[in-house]
């Protein structure tokens, strides 16, 4: 982990209270950092104003800079929201565990929900760099809320989205969506991150083993305030340093 | 590289400086070696252990505060079994200065058993009795908030410690002074105040405590003003040495904490938000008080009555 100072590139809405961030730096331990970056890590950036870090998981990364993908829900984000190019933003990175590769199989599925759909485009990238191209399964409220279909269909990965009043592609939820594509017996590893409810309930329809992303208000980020634990079969497990990522057969809801 | 003049001296013992992480907030240490040096530090109180393991309150257990924060993590620790076989090992490693032993029970017997499991740590230099977390039922808290039951812990640790005791004391009293005198009078060697408020935050949206457990312990800066004022009308009240601790998160901070009369100072809530701050205060120290034309801190101790 390091605390960098990072200037902000870009700062734009992808849907109403939606925002791409765009950080970048001439600071070789960042450079040298985002080269390393796995998908499933997140950052911990400090809000002027706000006493508390906000984590933000890493929706993407290049050869220069690092993108985060965030919702407004809380004075903290909204005041992310407010800056803009040139302004600079204290972060700490990267945190926690990312996403296991090399478990994927021939054919996995991401599934996102919601705002915990953008580590999986970093993992769906990271994954096509080893030959393998998932499946994508995204569900959101409503067809406002969308985010990053276009940046998976530029991917080429078959992407199938599903929102709960039905305004676009399927109406439902993502578990609908691959009961009806057969994901238990099609695919050979599931990846998920999105709210507590869906998670809970791959766990239950899900015959194939996964890993899940999880999220928990932080204290610190980085292991030390025991803020943020989740009960796993090995016993208490920090979401911030063991996590976010887990197996899903081992987390305890 | 050890600036004497930042050394502080009590209860037997030579800190090279007085910026201590305070437990809770700097895990075991471990964390911290892999970001910078912690032997730099005065001294290292660490996670308030008990006997057996504890997974602690559900989540969510923060909630963040205008100046500071709420926890609930209610005592999560591996027990002092494991702390001793696998985690002590592991911070000796890396870490070559004083540790605190930060411990918490829910009977007499089981703060005795764990002043004499920590005893024979011989890196454990203070025994700091944790009579004050607010975040757990039936123990903690209730041993602090009366002077005769804070009397009755302090003489039974007292009975078989072989390393200063320094009682933790809770400011959720209405006479912080009259506990601490009880400590005094029942043999401790120092207090270390203060453990946090309780506190209570609302999500108004979803009509619900923010914290899962509804009540929580309120830290940082948010409640220096208080802890100073604590720290001072303790150490105009009794002889005791002082760890002072509370919202502090910088070497201003430090500086005041021991004109009030801390001995030593705990960094808390800071080191969950700038990783690096004890680092920094103890560099930071020598031009302060260059500045403030302070020659040794030990000068300042309680200069403020």
């Amino acid at each position: 982990m390091q605390q960098l100072q990072l200037n902000i590139l870009s700062n734009t809405p992808l849907q109403v209270g939606i925002y791409h961030l765009r950080l970048a730096s001439a600071d070789l331990r960042f450079l040298d950092l985002v080269e390393h970056i796995r998908a499933g890590q997140f950052v911990n950036v400090a809000i002027r104003g706000k006493y508390l870090r906000r984590p933000i998981s890493i929706s993407d990364v290049d050869s220069e800079s690092l993108s985060l993908v965030y919702k407004v829900v809380g004075e903290g984000t909204a005041l992310l929201s407010q800056m803009s190019e040139g302004d600079k933003l204290d972060v700490l990175m990267p945190l926690g565990n990312g996403f296991t590769l090399a478990r994927s199989g021939s054919r996995p599925v991401l599934i996102g929900g919601g705002v915990g759909v953008p580590p999986l485009l970093l993992l769906a990238r990271q994954l096509l760099q080893q030959g393998i191209k998932a499946d994508i399964v995204l569900g959101f409220n409503t067809r406002h809320d969308i985010i990053l279909y276009n940046d998976f269909l530029s991917l080429g990965c078959p992407t199938l989205i599903s929102t709960v009043d039905g305004s676009y592609g399927q109406k439902g939820l993502v578990t609908d969506v691959l009961k009806a594509q057969g994901a238990n017996s099609v695919n050979t590893f599931f990846y998920a991150c999105g709210p507590k409810p869906m998670l809970r309930a791959l766990k239950e329809q899900m015959t194939i083993e996964g890993e899940i992303s999880l999220e928990e208000r932080m204290g610190c980020g980085f292991g030390v305030c025991m803020g943020c634990t989740c009960q796993t079969l090995q016993g208490s497990k920090r979401i911030c340093r063991e996590g976010p990522v887990f197996k899903a057969s081992d987390v305890i809801f | 590289m050890m600036d004497k003049r930042l050394q502080i001296l009590f209860s037997g013992l030579t800190l090279q400086n007085p910026v201590i992480p305070a437990s809770g907030t700097y895990g075991y240490g471990l964390e911290f070696a892999e970001l910078y040096d912690i032997n730099c530090l005065g001294a290292l109180s660490i996670k308030g252990t008990t006997v057996e393991p504890r997974h602690g309150n559900l989540t969510p257990r923060i909630a963040e505060c205008e100046a500071g924060l709420l926890n609930s993590v209610g005592l999560q620790n591996p027990g002092v079994e494991e702390v001793k076989k696998t985690i002590l090992p592991q911070l000796r490693q890396v870490y070559h200065q004083p540790i605190i032993a930060n411990i918490s029970g829910f009977s007499i017997d089981d703060y005795v058993y764990l002043t004499e499991a920590m005893s024979e740590e011989e890196q454990v230099e203070i025994i700091e009795v944790n009579i004050s977390c607010p975040n757990v039922h039936n123990g903690g808290m209730s041993f602090g908030v009366d002077p005769l039951s804070a009397a009755t812990i302090t003489k039974a640790v007292k009975a078989v410690a072989t390393k200063p005791v320094f009682v933790k004391l809770s400011p959720n009293v209405t006479d912080i002074v009259a506990i601490a005198k009880a400590c005094e009078e029942a043999g401790a060697d120092g207090l270390c105040l203060i453990n946090t408020l309780l506190g209570m935050r609302i999500d108004i949206a979803r009509r619900s405590a923010v914290l899962n457990n509804r009540y929580g312990g309120m830290s940082g800066p948010q409640i220096f003003p208080l802890a100073l004022r604590m720290v001072n009308q303790v150490a105009n009240a009794t002889s005791l040495p002082i760890i002072g601790c509370g919202g502090v998160s910088s070497a201003k901070d430090v500086i005041e904490m021991m004109m009030a009369g801390a001995h030593a100072v705990e960094i808390g809530s800071a080191n969950l938000i700038d990783p690096f701050v004890c680092k920094k205060i103890i560099e930071e120290l020598p031009e302060l008080m260059d500045r403030l034309k302070i020659e040794n801190l030990t000068d300042i101790i309680g200069i403020i009555k």
